[in-house]
């Protein structure tokens, strides 16, 4: 049972580490970089479970019998190309926030904010 | 005569095999950025293409040979290239070349 | 997993990027082993590739390092446990990795295999797949990664008053002096870039026979225009390639696709059924097949240019402003 699900508990893993890397992180970019990992064990999930033992690739050919199962396949091709989109949305973002704060940790863009919104509630009792 | 051919292809993978071990030992152990990228660029592209080649001599198809044969020239080219563009952008960066043991 | 290990304990961000880069290429080396050819080939040409692209050039205006974090990632880690333990809980129930007899492969996937030469005519199940059966699924992709083109747009985008014309002379100039001292990789890129483009194409075209398709030819066309750009300056590339083109492109490839469903609506079937497209049905599959990857291919180069240029740009109107405001600084004291 041990081999069998190996491949399912070192995607776990995987995710995990990506996971952790998002909440822990304070800098921006070090977060996308955690989702993008996360995202690419995902992909090695799907991947593993489309594996067929002794297949090969769906190309139809003459002499082949098995084939592994195509439908993930499509699946995460589409989910890559649209990670990539989201990850240079998530970048370009960042890129904006350090021009508009001066900085791209976590806690200092909420430092900011507070200070912020400290002044906005000064000027409206004065 | 396929003997001859499997011999005469092995011989160029196990000197391949060798020599893309070695450039990797290169990396870990040699003392400077300049050296280690000398050892990689040349023992690299050497030991790929006569992986290449001993791929080639062991094929049947024609395709899969021209193939290689692109594979080749193309690793040929820019393999020396990315050494290249490594050294001289840690040249401009200001690593400097370990000249002599102190 | 080393590798991603390793990610979390850099503090600086170049390397992390280079290392999320050998995690893209190490996945794209295990689809190889799984017989996931297109899969791999798209995660190598996007998640190693471009991706590791993009992120270096947002860092270059973002900063190098990080600081670091001043809480406990306690609590970070305790989530992450948890949520890890009811996970590995969940997958005791799951079928053996191989298994020929799991639930996917027994009542979906053959009826796909088996009359995927009958119904299309196409030797690439998962291209059949994409572009044929589920090419709505498809549609919703290309419009997500032109919306993602518009938002970088949106956000990113620099003006450009008129600098045709007097710019040109100092263009050239600064491009001979550039090209003594990158000489050896322009040449080789020089030889290179053709050849890549007409992979790209190859790759486009192909997508029925081998692995291949819309998007992989469209990430390997955007490389082939940023190593041009990378090499030769921002500014020629702009004038080789104009932006307003580039978009139109893009635009264009996302109407082609729709228009192929309308087409087919027109003439009697279903959105995006090919069948009625032609005579023969499996003619019309393979036609409509064809104009969608086009589509496809168009925007998504067209796309991850619009992207990368925007980027550039904006780290250009950053260094020119950090200029302008030293000038400022340096004539008039406060």
């Amino acid at each position: 049972m041990l081999m069998g699900l190996f491949n399912d508990w070192v995607v776990i893993l995987l995710m995990m580490i990506g996971l952790y890397i998002v909440i822990a992180h304070g800098n921006l970019i070090k977060k996308i970089i955690g989702l993008t990992i996360f995202q690419t064990s995902v992909f090695i999930f799907y991947i593993s479970m489309a594996n067929v033992e002794g297949a090969t690739a769906p190309i139809l050919a003459d002499k082949v019998t098995l084939y592994s199962n195509p439908l993930p396949h499509v699946l995460i091709l589409t989910a890559i190309v649209v990670g990539i989109a989201t990850t240079a949305l998530g970048l370009t973002l960042v890129v904006r926030i350090k021009e508009a704060y001066g900085s791209i940790e976590e806690q200092d863009i909420q430092h900011q904010d507070h200070l912020l919104s400290a002044e906005k509630e000064k000027g409206k009792q004065v | 005569m396929d003997i001859m051919v499997i011999i005469l292809s092995g011989i160029p993978l196990l000197i391949g095999s060798f020599l893309c071990i070695s450039g990797s030992i290169g990396i870990l152990r040699f003392p400077d950025f300049y050296t280690r990228i000398h050892a990689v660029g040349v023992t690299d592209t050497l030991g790929t293409g006569l992986i290449l080649l001993s791929l080639m001599l062991l094929s049947t198809d024609f395709l899969v040979i021209a193939k290689l044969v692109i594979i080749l020239l193309l690793t040929l080219l820019t393999s020396p290239t990315t050494s290249h563009v490594l050294a001289k952008a840690a040249m401009y960066n200001g690593v400097k070349p370990v000249l002599k043991q102190s | 997993m080393l590798v991603a290990v390793a990610t979390i304990r850099m503090k600086d961000l170049f390397a992390t990027i280079m290392l999320v880069g050998i995690y893209g290429l190490l996945s794209a080396s295990f689809f190889v082993a799984m017989d996931a050819v297109d899969v791999a080939f798209t995660e190598a040409a996007v998640g190693a590739g471009i991706s590791t692209l993009l992120m270096l050039v947002a860092i270059t205006m973002t900063g190098r390092s990080e600081n670091t974090t001043r809480h406990k990632p306690l609590l970070a880690l305790v989530v992450v446990v948890i949520t890890g333990g009811l996970l590995i809980y969940g997958t005791l129930d799951m079928p053996y990795f191989g298994a020929k007899d799991a639930p996917i492969h027994t009542h979906v996937a053959p009826r796909y295999i088996n009359d995927s030469k009958q119904e299309i005519g196409v030797q690439n199940i998962v291209t059949s797949v994409l572009a044929s059966y589920r090419a709505f699924d498809t549609l919703g992709e290309v419009v997500v990664i032109f919306t993602a083109g518009i938002g970088v747009l949106a956000l990113l985008s620099v003006a450009h008053p008129a600098r045709q014309n007097e710019k040109s002379d100092k263009i050239e100039s600064y491009n001979d002096s550039m090209h003594k001292q990158h000489l050896v990789v322009r040449i080789v890129a020089k030889m290179l870039i053709p050849f890549i483009l007409l992979f790209a194409l190859y790759v486009q075209f192909h997508g029925d026979f081998g692995p291949g398709g819309g998007f992989q030819a469209g990430v390997i066309f955007a490389a082939a225009i940023i190593l041009y750009t990378m090499l030769f300056g921002i500014n020629t590339a702009r004038r080789v390639i104009n932006q307003s083109f580039i978009q139109l492109i893009a635009a264009t490839g996302v109407l082609l696709y729709a228009s192929v469903g309308v087409v087919s609506m027109l003439n009697g079937g279903n959105f995006l059924d090919y069948n009625v497209l032609s005579l023969n049905p499996i003619a019309g599959q393979h036609l409509g097949i064809l104009l969608i990857e086009l589509g496809v291919g168009c925007t998504v180069a067209s796309v991850m240019t619009i992207i990368f240029f925007n980027l550039a740009d904006r780290r250009e109107m950053q260094l020119s402003i950090k200029k302008h405001r030293k000038k400022d600084k340096d004539s008039t004291p406060c």
